[in-house]
């Protein structure tokens, strides 16, 4: 084939929209075979995982690893992730939208005080852990499911604040004085205006500030013994000095990854709304 | 009765003064205009007497109770917002009730009032829409729904009609009019448009910096405007001015304008010789004197731009050494570059004092 031919391919709509298409597969394939290979670890039997040359996916769907989690009662680890990151998020996002209202609309604070909030967010968590462990040995928080709430409650509380900042601006003022002349009050016009205006942001928000909590690592770890560990504590257990256990280490890692791919896959439509929302108003 | 008092209010933000002690007295059942250019305090007046802006001096009473302190929600007012206000998320039936349930009114109440106020404002097959569905006229009519399903002792309008187009504007102001007739209520209308407050007002309130320029019926302000402020605001077109001195002679007066041309100026006895400004508005024109409800004073009006408008046409034509319009009959006018003899209804000019803009 001649250059002037391979040109005339190039420039037909059919062969372009297929080499977009052939990227575009190609990148899915990079990105989502870690996620497939540990789904199919978390199926396979021991000697599967080891086989050489290695096998795509699993012979039978095997639920043994996902069954031994639960005999040994590690899969409880997912339900403490899941309350501590839950509660914590509903906790950060009523307290935050209030704050952020009253920033917006009653001025708290002046034009500084959003700054300095959002800059309580910038403190890398490994910083202050050590600090915050004294404090809670102090306390007699450690190991418990208030101590890690309120850490995880107070370290989100920024973010909320910053981003339902930004979306409470964009409400048109003349809604919230048409519901008070109406007869509503201000805490009736929060409930009633601006949580339904500024639902989107609300959601978008709510799933950023539960992976936050739910991902986290370091605290969970410095914070808890036995009581109350989290699936991404419970996880590292399996990495023993002589040996790995990959089929525990897959199988509760998907146990975690689920509820984010749920959440995710539930709230698609405000996430990307929210998102460009936010990014509009900047 | 009164329904709403104002004394001596003053609002200022910071250090700067938006309104400067108003006094103002609306009796029950009035449709008042608070009128004026923009940054005149007229959106704060009323913003005040709802309760969303605080008082910085001074006192309103809502039928003879004092509000200063009262939550908005317990000053039995009902408000349109320019921007209409209207609940995204709501359908059009909600957004009316939306204050009836905020008061825990009946729900077979409820039905019945929206019902009657969607009739009188024929938005009943609209009921079930979104207000995203609806075009601006009908959210505007949604939005008045709003306010008449509550009853209240004071209506406030502001600016409800200035994001809608001209045609629209036209409808809904005689729709305006009409509920005012039906219902009788005390209603205080916020506009920057000087047709709207003429054909609206039983009284205009004209504002200027923050005070009353003038409050009066609108045509009380059009015949008798005690500034030149009020002289020109009101009118379309407005009224013309042109600097003068006045001269007293044998037979009364005479203003003489700069180019030394001069008019006489019967009846105004009690001035002695000084500089005026001469008011006299395009429509007291008239190419016949039998036209002019007074006294006619001839002038050369050599014709230099002519805009037609259909059944009147407004003509440009220099007086005193300056540009200066009349109104005529369509027929009454050619073109430019023609010379006609023009009559002035010299009963009806003003004389304006240069120096303090009152009226003489």
């Amino acid at each position: 084939m001649s250059a002037v031919d391979a040109r005339a391919l190039m420039q037909r709509p059919g062969t372009r929209l297929a080499i977009r298409y052939a990227i575009a597969i190609l990148l899915v394939i990079v990105f989502v075979f870690p996620i497939y290979w540990l789904f199919m670890i978390s199926f396979k039997t021991p000697a599967e995982i080891f086989a050489f040359p290695p096998k795509w996916y699993a012979s039978k769907f095997q639920f043994g690893n996902y069954v031994g989690l639960f005999k040994d009662g590690d899969a409880v680890s997912v339900l403490n992730s899941l309350i501590l990151a839950g509660t914590s998020t509903v906790i950060a996002m009523v307290l935050g939208t209030m704050a952020a209202y009253s920033l917006v609309r009653f001025k708290t604070g002046g034009e500084n005080l959003a700054v300095w909030i959002i800059s309580q967010r910038m403190v890398p968590p490994i910083a202050v852990v050590f600090p915050i462990f004294l404090l809670y040995v102090f306390f007699g928080w450690v190991d418990s499911y208030h101590g890690l709430i309120i850490l995880y409650t107070a370290f989100n509380l920024p973010y909320v604040i910053w981003m339902m900042r930004g979306y409470i601006e964009d409400i048109p003022l003349e809604l919230e004085e048409s519901a008070l002349v109406d007869g509503w009050t201000r805490w009736q016009v929060l409930w009633r205006v601006v949580f339904p205006m500024a639902r989107t942001g609300l959601f978008a928000t709510a799933v950023f500030t539960f992976v936050f909590a739910w991902n986290d690592f370091i605290f969970a770890l410095v914070l808890t013994r036995t009581g109350v560990i989290t699936y991404t504590v419970q996880v590292t257990h399996y990495f023993g000095g002589q040996s790995n256990f990959w089929a525990k280490i897959a199988a509760m890692s998907v146990l975690g990854t689920a509820p984010v791919f749920i959440a995710v896959a539930f709230m698609q439509r405000y996430l990307v709304r929210g998102i460009s929302m936010g990014a509009v108003k900047g | 009765m009164s329904d709403l008092k104002i004394t001596k209010l003053h609002k200022r933000y910071g250090l700067v003064p938006a309104v400067r002690g108003i006094d103002l007295e609306v009796p029950s059942g009035e449709f008042t205009v608070l009128v004026g250019p923009s940054g005149c305090g007229k959106s704060t007046l009323l913003r005040m007497i709802a309760g969303l802006e605080e008082i910085t001096e001074g006192t309103i009473e809502i039928g003879g109770r004092v509000v200063n302190h009262v939550r908005p929600r317990d000053r039995d007012i009902a408000m349109v917002f320019q921007n209409y206000a209207l609940y995204p998320y709501m359908n059009v039936f909600e957004n009316i009730a939306f204050g009836l349930r905020a008061r825990k009114t009946p729900r077979d109440e409820i039905e019945k009032r929206v019902k009657r106020a969607a009739e009188m404002l024929a938005i009943t097959n609209l009921l079930d829409r979104l207000p995203r569905q609806l075009s601006g006229g009908q959210r505007q009519r949604v939005a008045i729904g709003r306010a008449i399903v509550r009853n209240a002792r004071l209506f406030l309008f502001d600016e409800p009609l200035s994001n809608l187009d001209a045609q629209l504007r036209d409808e809904m102001r005689s729709e305006i009019k009409r509920l005012h007739q039906e219902l009788g209520t005390t209603m205080i209308y916020v506009t920057h448009d000087q047709i709207e407050a003429m054909t609206l007002a039983d009284r205009i309130v004209l504002l200027k910096d923050g005070l009353i320029e003038q409050a009066g019926t609108p045509l009380d302000l059009y015949e008798r405007p005690a500034t030149r402020f009020v002289a020109g605001f009101l009118g379309s077109p407005k009224m013309n001015f042109i600097p003068a001195e006045f001269v007293r002679n044998a037979s009364g007066g005479a203003v003489r304008f700069a180019d030394g041309s001069a008019l006489a100026l019967p009846g105004r006895v009690e001035l002695t010789n000084r500089k005026v400004v001469f008011g006299i508005r395009p429509q007291h024109f008239s190419r016949d004197p039998k036209n002019l409800s007074g006294e006619a004073a001839k002038v050369k009006a050599m014709v230099e731009l002519l805009q037609p408008t259909g059944s009147r046409a407004f003509i440009t034509f220099p007086l005193g050494g300056q540009p200066i319009m009349a109104e005529l009959a369509s027929h009454d006018v050619q073109g430019p570059g023609e010379t006609l003899d023009l009559y002035m209804d010299i009963g009806r000019a003003v004389l304006i004092d240069p120096e303090t803009g009152r009226v003489i």
